[in-house]
């Protein structure tokens, strides 16, 4: 039986086809996803903040875009993917409040969503689809069989990426 | 200034946060119940360390559309403070408010620009209203910034103060507080103060 499998915020996870992956609600978090399109491995991350080496407090993997897209794709390789077959794709980043830009986090969403692409792009792996940036939420769901990433959001239709 | 560690909090200092979120929450259903000439209940406030990952349960699920009203405090404390309502709930207080009958709604529209300004007076008033109780309790100078809003999933207006609370620790301490009625009303008030803050807080109610 098929399970999809729920990522909290500041979470990630890996599983294999015929297993999904899903994060509810992201807001500025992104929803990194990669897979193996071989082996059907995928994992999703749900990074909150862009750089880890911009805070003390960093033990949480998961929470930063550079720590936790490195720490998914060990995992990934850990389970048997391969790391030159990788491929993702990402969703989220976005300013839920107009006036969140006068504070010291200068639109943090457009910020994980570069921190994202820059840690792929270092790790070399392909990024074939985005869909971040904007003013509304998004519930995502990761199919590593097929490597479709469904995104839903409020007062929208769904689409898949 | 030291800064706080939440990990050593004790359940005495968590019980004098609720007491905040009772006072405050308290004082803000009042001027809700008087505006809307009705009677409202109030939860008995929580005040935890909650993991990020576990945060969109707490207000009924990371996907439950809803009105958030937010904005940042600051002055002698800072943080963040929100005003959640279910979409639903948002829809009727905003009708009775600008004298619209509730017969008109269709409940999947989305709000027009009236009706998003008037959310957002109210959610001025409530938190006014929760943060002039507090700030009277405390005597410590609290000043809202103006609110914003928007209607969208609850885990994506959740994440605005965790990130924020992000950069400092890998849990958020928040005080919520449910208030309701029997049938049309269903939402929380969301105090996230920054972690210097809690110190400033229990230092002004002489616990610290």
């Amino acid at each position: 039986m098929a399970e999809i499998i729920r990522v909290g915020m500041a979470d990630l996870k890996v599983c294999k086809s015929p297993d999904g992956l899903t994060t509810l609600g992201l807001g500025s978090c992104v929803g990194v996803a990669i897979r193996d399109p071989k082996t059907k491995i995928g994992g999703l991350v749900h990074v909150m903040l862009p750089d880890s080496t911009a805070i003390k407090n960093n033990s949480c993997l998961a929470k930063f875009a550079d720590t936790g897209i490195e720490e998914l794709v060990r995992q990934m390789v850990a389970m048997g993917a391969s790391r030159t077959r990788l491929e993702a794709k990402i969703a989220g980043g976005a300013q839920m409040f107009a006036f969140q830009n006068n504070t010291s986090l200068v639109a943090v969403g457009d910020r994980n969503a570069e921190a994202a692409r820059a840690k792929l792009k270092e790790l070399k792996i392909r990024l074939l689809a985005d869909d971040t940036g904007k003013n509304y939420g998004r519930t995502v769901i990761f199919y590593p069989e097929t490597g479709d990433y469904e995104i839903r959001a409020v007062g929208k239709a769904p689409i898949i990426i | 200034m030291a800064s706080y560690d939440l990990d050593n909090i004790t359940s005495m200092e968590l019980d004098v946060l609720r007491e905040i979120g009772n006072i405050g929450a308290g004082n803000a259903t009042t001027a809700l119940a008087q505006m809307l000439q009705r009677k409202i209940d109030m939860s008995v406030p929580i005040a935890e360390l909650l993991e990020f990952k576990n945060l969109g349960e707490t207000i009924g699920g990371e996907e439950t559309v809803m009105a958030g009203v937010y904005m940042t405090v600051n002055g002698d404390i800072t943080g963040s403070m929100m005003f959640l309502l279910k979409k639903e709930s948002a829809r009727r207080l905003v009708n009775q408010l600008l004298f619209r009958s509730n017969e008109d709604i269709d409940p999947d529209a989305d709000f027009d620009e009236m009706e998003m300004s008037a959310m957002k007076e109210i959610g001025n008033i409530m938190t006014g209203s929760y943060l002039n109780s507090m700030s009277d309790l405390t005597r410590l100078k609290i000043y809202p910034s103006v609110p914003d809003i928007t209607i969208d999933m609850a885990g994506a207006i959740l994440s605005v103060p965790a990130i924020e609370f992000g950069v400092l620790g890998d849990r958020i301490l928040m005080i919520q507080t449910r208030f309701f009625d029997e049938i049309e009303i269903d939402g929380y008030f969301i105090l996230v103060p920054d972690i210097d803050s809690y110190h400033k807080i229990l230092e002004a109610l002489g616990m610290a």
